[in-house]
């Protein structure tokens, strides 16, 4: 189980962009962490990877624990060996390198060369389509492909946690559809713990089993997720549905109430 | 016109190649640091003289040929761990300026320290090849120098293995394509900053013992560092295979260039034209031959 604590997170010595935050995801399910831009949903997920430290910023009070081992005063590499990995938003793949040296790399906390190989092949299994391509350079992928890459160049080191940020981000809907998929599969079959940060609720919604709604650096709302695609206010302001469950125009919707804040 | 005197110019190209193999070896170190680290190493012409004064020096105090190397490629691994402890890393996201200014500032040091640990005169390293020039065809060369050639091969070989092959290989290239990425895969880049600096090491550590013993070992040799810049310019700043290539080209350009116009002209030429390429690539491919483009699909 993977559990931050009341984090602080302090960018600079000066800027404060986590106030408080407390969540867990619980082994092998699909935690969502659900908000708006600027929510905090990616520092939150850089402070229990530790790239942090790379950006200026510092976790100033409370901690992250996995099954009980403090994890924010480790360097990101030292994270990954301990079983969590973090997936960019926005298909970081290493452009210049082929698919297949893109996996190699994300095998890099493991020594193993017999392991590495079946994890290749593991891959490739979950992702035909990197199969076709493993000799092409991951710069010239199209969108999904890119977004498989990385999710699979992640899974390489072994996670116990994996921590997606917005992999359904500029991609089409049935390519999000396959991917929510294999994540699904991935926490069903391998009982892997997945902490999703997404914008588009709905989506993130039906696949996970708990939610966590953050805004302006704090978690203001949280549930089964069950009980939050029923909550009126997440239906109205991040599913676009009014009271009925009817879809809704949002040309309807009186301007000033086009956005709630939970705090001022 | 009379025949054009094809050996003539085929001594040239010989030459030019051997000598364009020793610029590849000392381009590689420059391109290892630039590529994984970023930082563009003024410095690179500074290490080789370093290594070559090293060598010397136990060659000089009655030790073999092959001790001197070893020692010189130690020293050089230990000062390149160094200086990117002690130089460098504190410079990480300080800017391009700051880190180029603290290079140009080092190679001015190096020369300064190892006259003050060497002294001024000309030292000699000699290869245990002999020095009967060696007959190949049409032209004969000094044997130094085919060594030189024969081992920047074997090195260039082992490093293009290295990086295109090897898991190491792969984690340095990731660093160099992404480092927040790399990180995020848990490899640690400040380890991989380290060990370029230290692959520049023994590169230039090769480099200055096989440049000594060809031409003598003074201060002068952190000169070949200006014929780097012209090579990873052509080839590609990021680019081993540019090293290479671009290491060739430059050799032999100077060469022909010195063979035809410096009668004409007087002399000279040698040390210019590898300039005038790098100025036409800058102008009408900046990223050079190899070099990495920024990938951008539509």
């Amino acid at each position: 189980m993977l559990a931050l604590n009341n984090i602080e997170v302090v960018y600079d010595g000066v800027i404060l962009v986590l106030r408080g935050v407390s969540l867990t995801a619980e082994e092998g399910r699909i935690t969502t962490l659900l908000g708006a831009n600027g929510a905090g949903k990616t520092t939150t997920l850089k402070a229990i990877s530790g790239l942090l430290h790379a950006e200026r910023g510092e976790v100033t009070k409370g901690s992250v624990e996995l099954d009980g081992v403090r994890l924010d005063r480790l360097q990101p590499h030292e994270v990954v060996k301990r079983g969590i990995v973090q997936v960019f938003e926005g298909r970081r793949t290493f452009e210049n390198l082929t698919v297949e040296e893109n996996l190699v790399a994300g095998a890099h906390t493991r020594h193993d060369l017999g392991e590495i190989r079946a994890g290749i092949e593991r891959t490739y299994a979950t992702f035909p389509v990197l199969k076709e391509r493993r000799q092409h350079i991951a710069g010239y992928l199209s969108g999904g492909e890119q977004q498989m890459l990385v999710i699979g160049r992640a899974l390489m080191s072994n996670p116990k946690v994996i921590l997606l940020d917005e992999p359904s981000l500029g991609l089409a809907p049935m390519i999000v559809e396959e991917i929510f998929g294999v994540v699904r599969r991935l926490k069903e079959e391998q009982k892997l713990t997945v902490l999703l940060v997404e914008q588009n609720a709905a989506l993130a919604l039906a696949i996970a089993d708990h939610g966590y709604v953050m805004e302006n650096g704090r978690i203001v709302l949280e549930g089964p997720a069950e009980a939050l695609r029923q909550n009126s206010d997440i239906k109205e302001f991040y599913l676009g549905l009014n009271e009925s469950g009817t879809r809704k125009s949002y040309r309807d919707t009186k301007h000033y109430r086009r956005r709630k804040r939970w705090l001022s | 016109m009379g025949g054009f005197d094809w050996g003539f110019t085929f001594v040239l190209v010989v030459n030019g190649v051997m000598v364009g193999l020793m610029y590849a070896l000392i381009a590689l170190g420059f391109v290892l640091i630039c590529k994984a680290t970023d930082v563009i190493n003024f410095a690179q012409g500074e290490f080789v003289m370093f290594a070559a004064f090293i060598a010397a020096g136990v060659a000089g105090a009655g030790l073999n040929f092959w001790v001197a190397a070893l020692v010189s490629i130690i020293g050089m691994v230990a000062l390149g761990f160094g200086l990117e402890r002690v130089v460098l890393r504190p410079l990480i996201g300080r800017g391009i300026i700051a880190v180029v200014m603290a290079t140009i500032g080092l190679a001015a040091v190096l020369r300064g320290v190892a006259v003050l640990i060497f002294g001024p005169d000309t030292r000699a390293i000699t290869m245990p090849v002999g020095d009967m020039p060696i007959n190949l065809g049409i032209v004969s060369v000094p044997p130094a120098q085919l060594a030189g050639a024969v081992v920047s091969i074997i090195f260039l070989a082992v490093f293009s293995w290295f990086f295109l092959k090897s898991r190491v290989g792969v984690a340095m290239r990731a660093v160099a394509d992404s480092q927040q990425v790399a990180m995020a895969m848990g490899i640690n880049v400040r380890r991989y900053f380290a060990l370029a600096w230290a692959m520049a090491g023994v590169v230039s550590a090769i480099g200055g013992v096989v440049w000594g013993a060809m031409l003598g070992v003074d201060n002068q040799i952190a000169l070949v560092g200006l014929k780097v810049f012209p090579v990873v310019i052509l080839g590609g700043l990021d680019s081993i295979v540019g090293a290479i290539v671009g290491g060739l080209i430059i050799g032999v350009v100077e060469n022909l260039a010195a063979g035809y116009f410096d009668p004409v002209v007087g002399g000279g030429t040698k040390d210019f034209a590898p300039y005038l390429v790098m100025l036409i690539v800058l102008m009408i491919r900046p990223e050079g031959m190899f070099g990495r483009r920024r990938i951008e699909r539509v």
